[in-house]
């Protein structure tokens, strides 16, 4: 066994996502500190001309399975790619993105592996044995969670938006090694991939998100809520009581029973801020909260609120930012 | 059609968690059965249904306090409970309760599916059953919001990034439902009242042929905590059109996120 971590590069449509550039910077602080490096693992159909980011975000090496074989992603073929590369690189630990592909793949590969893993993990430090301590939130990030894994690599999945990733530094550079690909036998296979219109961040992402809830009281009061979020770049969430409603799909449902998300800036309109909500925001760098009602909860959690009707205050604050980013 | 689902009790998602010495306090804790196994008990039913024939299991891993949970199950319309409870069980991670689960499966034989929650809302892993899956040696398709099933596969629809995937598997395979995949039923009195005659056995360990040494954790708690609170701030005054213009000037000069 080495003392490298080895990062599982996120690529989606041909690129390497910021999620994969945070685990670097991470992967490499960690085991530099053990006397490990960074490596990095690139998986796709026609990626090669990825592997120079992933040098210069700080990997030494990168394990390159560049075939057509993986232009779709199957849990099952990625996780056979997979296990020959940690076969033949011997981390210590192994991180992985806290997203759709990562999520469906690292189970499998732990299972495979026959070792622990860490689901959506927001910090490592090292003990001083130099094995991980991973910080990890649960029940919805109402308690914090810190824990070790007993066996070896320790497996990570690694939640985005939260590390930070490092500046890039053009002049470093990596060995690639080019891989054989053997898929093997892959049961369930994509066959269709349905996009939903307006190629919105996704939440786990985003950086701003407008998120609506009760208080826009049917599908068509979220008309502001996606108008202030069109104009500052945003994605468009929504509370559990909104998705129950039917008003919006429960793909934006931000909070225990939905997505948990870390954007820079997090608008509530019409959102109470009821407990199993705000487990899914609370991180957010920084709240607003606009809401008629003066003693709702999300005001003790806000930076910053406005007391007052959404269907006034939200298209007065979209004329503003309008009119900031004209500038 | 016969289905098995992997059911977990957890805390109530409206819980405030209190925590001494570095440890959850459990005293006052409400379980429910795991919001997303309710979708994954729905689905079953439904198949069961549309099928015409079938059974539907349901198996949930968990102390003496899990019998509420099941006898819910039970009470939607399951057939069948199997409660692994053992005091070998305590304290298990993802990895030994999917041991532990597939020891269970392999034990109540054939099955065309498996359903579980795409995650249990008290330690989010979102594991359990993609493990299941390998250690069974089954194919997966994992958080679902819409599954078919014709001609011996299945079609499924699984949540990503921006979009769905439609995946194509064949048959026994393990899924694990979203939110949005159906919308569960209620139980009825009929059903309440049938629940407590419907079959319902225990397994230890030693039940299902698992050493108690084998099952040692690979996760390690070492400690938890709550989050640092975080303070209400300052709420600005004025007409909406002042404190929408004072809003967006913060945002920008202070804050620093516009």
């Amino acid at each position: 066994m080495s003392n490298n971590i080895l990062v599982v590069a996120e690529v989606r449509d041909g690129a390497v996502k910021n999620v994969t550039f945070e685990m670097l910077g991470k992967a490499a602080a960690l085991a530099a500190k053990t006397g490990g490096v960074a490596e990095a693992a690139l998986l796709g159909a026609g990626v090669a001309d990825q592997a120079d980011l992933l040098a210069q975000y700080g990997a030494d090496k990168i394990y390159l399975a560049d075939d057509p074989a993986l232009e779709t992603f199957s849990s099952e073929g990625y996780t056979n790619v997979l296990a020959n590369i940690v076969g033949q690189a011997e981390p210590a630990a192994v991180f992985l993105a806290a997203s759709a592909a990562g999520k469906d793949i690292a189970p499998r590969l732990a299972a495979r592996l026959g070792v622990g893993l860490e689901s959506d993990c927001t910090d490592f430090a090292l003990d001083d044995d130099g094995r991980l301590l991973i910080t990890r939130p649960i029940y919805a990030g109402k308690v914090i969670a810190t824990v070790k894994l007993k066996s070896t690599p320790q497996m990570t999945t690694v939640r985005p938006n939260v590390l930070g990733a490092p500046e890039p530094d053009a002049s470093r550079t990596a060995a690639v090694e080019k891989l054989a690909v053997d898929v093997g036998n892959v049961r369930a296979q994509v066959v269709d991939t349905l996009m939903a219109e307006g190629g919105e961040v996704p939440l786990t992402e985003a950086t701003i998100i407008v998120s609506g809830g009760r208080g826009v009281k049917g599908p068509e009061g979220f008309a502001p809520v996606r108008a202030l979020a069109k104009a500052l770049g945003a994605s468009v969430g929504s509370s559990r009581a909104a998705v129950d409603a039917g008003w919006i799909d429960h793909s934006h449902q931000v909070g225990q029973t939905g997505k948990t998300v870390t954007p820079n800036l997090y608008v509530a309109c019409g959102i109470s801020g009821a407990i199993q909500h705000l487990a899914g925001m609370k991180t957010s760098k920084v709240i607003v909260a606009i809401n008629k009602d003066p003693d709702a909860p999300i005001f003790n959690f806000a930076d910053y609120g406005i007391v007052g009707d959404l269907f006034d205050v939200v298209p007065l604050v979209e004329k503003e930012v309008e009119a900031l980013l004209a500038e | 059609m016969n289905t098995i689902i992997c059911m977990k009790q957890v805390p109530d998602t409206e819980t405030r968690f209190q925590v001494s010495s570095g440890k959850i306090v459990e005293e006052g804790i409400q379980y429910v059965v795991n919001p997303y196994d309710e979708y994954a008990i729905e689905e079953c039913l439904l198949k069961k249904e549309a099928a015409g024939e079938g059974q539907v299991t349901v198996i949930c891993m968990g102390p003496d306090r899990a019998r509420e949970a099941i006898l819910q199950a039970l009470a939607l319309g399951c057939d069948e409970a199997i409660h692994l409870n053992d005091p070998a069980f305590e304290g298990a991670d993802a990895f030994t309760t999917a041991q532990v689960l597939a020891a269970a499966i392999n034990k109540v034989g054939e099955y065309d599916f498996i359903f579980t929650g795409k995650q249990g809302v008290d330690n989010d892993n979102a594991q359990v059953g993609i493990l299941l899956a390998e250690m069974l040696d089954l194919p997966h398709v994992s958080v679902i919001t819409k599954l078919d099933i014709a001609g011996g596969k299945a079609t499924a629809q699984r949540e990503v990034e921006g979009g769905k995937q439609v995946v194509e598997t064949s048959l026994p395979a393990v899924f694990s439902a979203q939110k949005g995949l159906n919308e569960p039923r209620y139980p009825s009195f009929r059903g309440i009242r049938q629940a407590k005659r419907k079959p319902y056995t225990t397994w230890t360990a030693n039940d299902l042929g698992i050493d108690p040494a084998v099952l040692e954790s690979k996760s390690e708690l070492v400690s938890v905590a709550l989050p640092p609170e975080r303070g209400g701030g300052r709420i600005i005054e004025g007409e909406p059109a002042e404190a929408a213009k004072e809003l967006v000037r913060l945002l920008r000069e202070e804050a620093k996120v516009i």
